[in-house]
């Protein structure tokens, strides 16, 4: 538990910049994204290393959750948005024509700003993923049910309840159900837009903790405004501001000695 | 520093034309509400004393008019036919047609805005033309084809019919459905949309998994609204498919039927006898009456729902 | 990672796609099948296709040929489909029974000038004609008898007649009832009322006519002590009940949508809240409330049938309290005695195809204006 308060600062092993070190998961290249005639994104290249937590962070309109959104393809879903560059998954552009983006969503799990359970039962919740892909016999589905809320931490609290809505949880529940759901159909990347924000700061700690537990397992890329936050649990942060990408390095780097005078005064506090 | 506080509490000056104004809008808003209740009070005691289980389990004889022997089952059954028939027609096409204009497609495109223009145009048609319409399109045109085709040109299909009669008000309420479906679609969450295509669900399951149980309350107002609408309604189905008297039952598709409000209008312009029809004229609109204000009340309560759901969101 | 499988991977999901869509254009297609066959019917009026002149220029069959199709189709009032598919037999069949009947027709009409007339040429439609046995021209709509006179202006006067009546009637009673419940009434009493005046709409007007002609149409003639006790008058009035719910909401609607801040704003300058709704809230929303009324003017244009059971002599006058004939009772009143595919029949659709025109005018122009309206408030324009 005291540890979790402590700002989690990534081992010495991986001080080195991000690039050189593990195998890239996730390769953005030149990437730029219109909203109409309006630049959003200004030709970013990043490259995100596999089971590491990611933090994106700046301020209010700097494209952190855009970019995230690009990574999933959920931009799709906007009218009149249009993309230059690349992005690599796996070595797999997923932004190529002949891309399945269902396929590629259940590969790279979200989990959002504002919970969003289902109007369903807990379980109903967690299995509806479960559900679309194939998963029909009770006990299997039980059993991974069972499983993901164990690993969402929330088990214990609900596991007298699983049939009753999902909309009478706590807002910290709420997220962790969605967490839950997210990691039940064993994605490869958990993308989190702000999945704290909106919660009370005990809340919040729980969700922190089980990013950390997740990392075993998952790639996980994380939206967040609170610096506290990306400084606790990340390993690697990158800066934005106004759709550029300034700085990407090592967490402590980043907070202790960023090498833009831009980070430094985000990081200190005296903008944004 | 006295001077200041008895000026603030000094009662507001009697403003004349505020007063005038303001009685005048409250009082055309109690006159609207005199009307409605006249009406219906009119109707409900008059109506009351003359209705009997005999008179709606009855089957008149050629003579309606008379008090003591008439009856309204056919008119009943027929009104009710015909709305269940037009509701297995337009609610399917209604609610899909609120699916494509508020999950498929683009806001801005032009097929979108013609379509809305024409669900907009379709509401304010009048219900006479509508009737023209069933008359030149379904009886003279696809009827008399269908009799070509499977009857040897005798006269099955084209001629006034119970089908052409709910196809006739389909066309007229298929708006009511659209629209009511739409706000209820809006009023799903987005969220829920993401969160389901977030976990690799088509646009379709999404659609039928999440959003559509979400919008059943709203579906069904549709499908009330509708209902209650076209119930009443006699304009469309003059020349589509009502009778003036059928010794029987409608059974069957192609059979012509009788109709409560028809038969209201029948009562109230043919009787030989206006004062002797009277009370079973009232007794007929108030069944009318009853059928549309139970289904209209309902569909209120749950639109209302809806509404704060939705103002709740936004 | 496999993603690769692409679109083709799913041919329900697209299926679905173009289902949904094409059953989505069927709204369109209806006003369109709408619009085309009530045409359809319409459209040998149009082009001068019919002809009801009693007397006319016998054609012998022998001289046939020296008569172009058209003439020939016209004169023995078949369509070009029909004409089309017979065959010249049948068609100098046809000929001999026209001039036959030319024969039967009775001696007293042999000499009088309006048997020769085509009563559905444009004319006589729309001017007024001095018939024989009438001492000045005069607009007549008589579709039975031996000399059927269609002329359609003392439909238009009778419907334009009714029809403001009851917007006289109705817009300032509907738009002060929306003045009070959007802007001066409690909003637990504003709850309460919405619904009740919008119930009004759910009375059929089926019962709206039944109840003017049993109630309304005796007291109204006991208070007024006019003439004929069911006039337009009576009809106004009751068809003003059917649009006052249409008139309401849209009102209502347009003054709910003036922004909030607008009011606060008035309020806190210390205007009372009367002030407010008349100086501020009313001119805002005035785009709103002409929609409302150009949209209750074509609903109550398209009423039928109130105003059938409450009058239907079509008489050419614009006295309030003569009867009046409006052009939804005379299709709705006439249609079935007319014969399928005649004159009259024709000409009863043309009626209907000029009520759409003119509703769907009156619909574009309403809501036309309240799309503009609703864009200022969102500060789009």
């Amino acid at each position: 538990m005291a540890e979790t308060l402590i700002p989690k600062i990534a081992t010495p092993a991986t001080t080195l910049t991000a690039a050189k070190t593990g195998t890239p998961l996730i390769e953005i290249e030149n990437l730029s994204l219109y909203y109409g005639a309006a630049k959003a994104l200004k030709d970013i290249s990043l490259k995100l290393e596999e089971k590491v937590v990611t933090a994106f962070i700046g301020p209010s309109g700097c494209g952190k959750s855009t970019l995230l959104r690009c990574l999933n393809r959920m931009n799709d879903l906007i009218d009149n948005v249009r993309i230059d560059g690349a992005i690599k998954i796996g070595s797999h552009d997923i932004y190529a024509a002949n891309v399945d983006v269902i396929e590629l969503r259940k590969r790279v799990g979200m989990v959002f700003q504002k919970s969003n359970p289902f109007p369903k039962s807990i379980y109903e919740n967690v299995a509806y993923g479960l559900r679309l892909h194939g998963f029909q016999s009770k006990s299997e589905l039980d059993g991974t049910v069972e499983q993901s809320l164990r690993n969402a931490a929330l088990w214990d609290e609900v596991k007298d309840r699983l049939h009753s809505s999902a909309l009478g949880l706590s807002g910290g529940q709420q997220q962790r159900l969605c967490i839950a759901r997210a990691i039940a159909i064993k994605p490869e990347i958990i993308l989190m837009d702000e999945p704290a924000s909106a919660l009370d700061p005990i809340a919040t700690t729980r969700i922190e903790e089980l990013i950390l537990e997740l990392k075993k397992d998952f790639t996980i890329v994380i939206v967040t405004h609170n610096m506290q936050q990306a400084a606790r649990i990340s390993n690697y942060t990158a800066f934005f501001y106004i759709g550029e990408l300034v700085e990407f390095d090592v967490t402590a780097k980043i907070f202790t000695n960023p090498a833009k005078k831009q980070t430094e005064d985000y990081v200190t506090g005296r903008f944004g | 520093m006295s001077k200041v506080q008895s000026r603030h509490f000094r009662a507001e000056k009697f403003d004349f034309w505020s007063f005038f104004f303001s009685g005048l809008t409250g009082l055309a808003t109690l006159f609207i509400l005199g009307i409605l209740a006249t009406i219906l009070l009119n109707i409900i005691v008059n109506g009351w004393s003359a209705i009997s289980w005999h008179f709606v389990s009855t089957i008149p004889k050629k003579d309606f008019f008379d008090a003591n022997t008439t009856g309204v089952l056919p008119m009943i059954v027929g009104t009710s036919f015909r709305v269940i028939v037009m509701t297995i027609f337009v609610i399917p096409v209604g609610v899909i047609t609120a699916i494509y204009l508020t999950e498929y497609a683009p806001n801005t495109s032009i097929i979108t805005r013609i379509i809305r223009a024409a669900v907009n145009n379709l509401a304010g048609v009048p219900s006479i033309v509508f009737g023209l319409f069933g008359l030149g399109f379904f009886i003279n045109f696809a009827g008399k084809n269908l009799d070509l085709l499977l009857h040897n040109a005798n006269a099955v299909w084209g001629q006034p019919a119970l089908i052409w009669a709910s196809l006739t008000l389909a066309v007229m309420t298929l708006p009511v459905v659209i629209v009511a479906t739409e706000e209820s679609l809006k009023a799903i969450p987005p969220g829920l949309r993401e969160a389901s295509l977030a976990l690799g669900a088509t646009k379709l399951e999404t659609i039928l998994r999440i959003v559509l149980p979400q919008a059943l309350p709203g579906i069904m107002t549709g499908g009330i609204l509708a209902v209650s609408r076209a119930a009443g309604e006699v304009a469309p189905i003059l020349f589509t498919g009502v009778a003036y008297y059928m010794a029987s039952l409608p059974a069957h598709l192609s059979d012509q039927f009788m109709d409560l409000g028809y038969h209201v209008f029948v009562l109230s312009t043919q009787s030989p006898n206006i004062e002797q029809t009277r009370p079973i004229l009232y007794a007929t609109v108030l069944v009318l009456l009853l059928l549309t204000f139970a289904l209209n009340f309902v569909a209120i309560l749950i639109r209302a729902r809806v509404r704060k759901k939705l103002r709740a969101l936004g | 990672m496999g993603i690769h499988r692409g679109h083709q991977a799913r041919p329900v999901e697209w299926l679905a796609e173009k289902f949904i869509f094409f059953v989505s254009l069927s709204a369109i297609l209806m006003v369109l099948l709408i619009f085309l066959f009530v045409a359809r019917e319409a459209l040998p009026v149009f082009f001068g296709q019919t002809n009801t002149a009693l007397v006319q220029k016998p054609i012998p069959p022998d001289e046939m040929d020296k008569h172009s199709p058209a003439e020939l189709q016209a004169y023995l009032e078949l369509t070009p489909d029909e004409f089309a598919k017979t065959e010249r037999k049948t068609l100098r069949a046809l000929m001999d029974v026209k001039l036959e009947a030319q024969d039967d027709i009775p001696e007293d009409f042999r000499n009088d000038p309006d048997a020769r007339i085509n009563t559905t040429e444009w004319k006589y439609l729309l001017q007024s004609h001095q018939w024989n046995g009438y001492d000045k021209p005069e607009y007549i709509w008589q579709p039975v008898g031996q000399i059927k006179k269609f002329n359609i202006i003392p439909l238009f006067v009778g419907t334009l007649k009714v029809t403001l009546i009851g917007l006289l009637f109705a817009v300032p009673l509907a738009v002060g009832a929306a003045i009070y419940v959007s802007q001066l009434a409690r909003p637990r009493l504003r709850e309460t009322l919405k619904p009740a005046i919008e119930l009004l709409s759910g009375i059929p007007s089926v019962v709206v006519g039944f109840f003017a002609l049993i109630v309304m149409a005796t007291v109204l003639q006991s208070l007024f002590h006019y003439q004929t006790r069911l006039n337009a008058f009576v009809a106004g009035l009751a068809l003003g009940f059917a649009v006052i719910p249409v008139i309401f909401s849209i009102a209502e609607d347009a003054l709910t949508s003036v922004p909030r801040t607008y009011t606060q704003a008035a309020l806190a300058l210390g205007a009372s809240r009367w002030q407010t709704a008349w100086q501020i809230v009313l001119p805002a929303a005035l785009p709103g409330v002409f929609a409302a009324t150009v949209l209750g003017f074509g609903r109550a244009i398209g009423e039928t049938m109130i105003v059938l059971m409450v009058c239907s002599a079509s008489v050419m006058s614009w006295s309030i309290f003569d009867s009046a004939r409006s052009i939804t009772t005379t299709i709705a009143a006439e249609m079935a005695e007319a014969v399928n595919g005649g004159p009259h029949y024709r000409i009863l659709f043309l009626l209907g195809a000029l009520l759409f025109g003119a509703t769907f005018v009156s619909n574009m122009i309403g809501d036309f204006v309240i799309h503009r309206f609703k864009q200022k408030l969102e500060g789009k324009r």
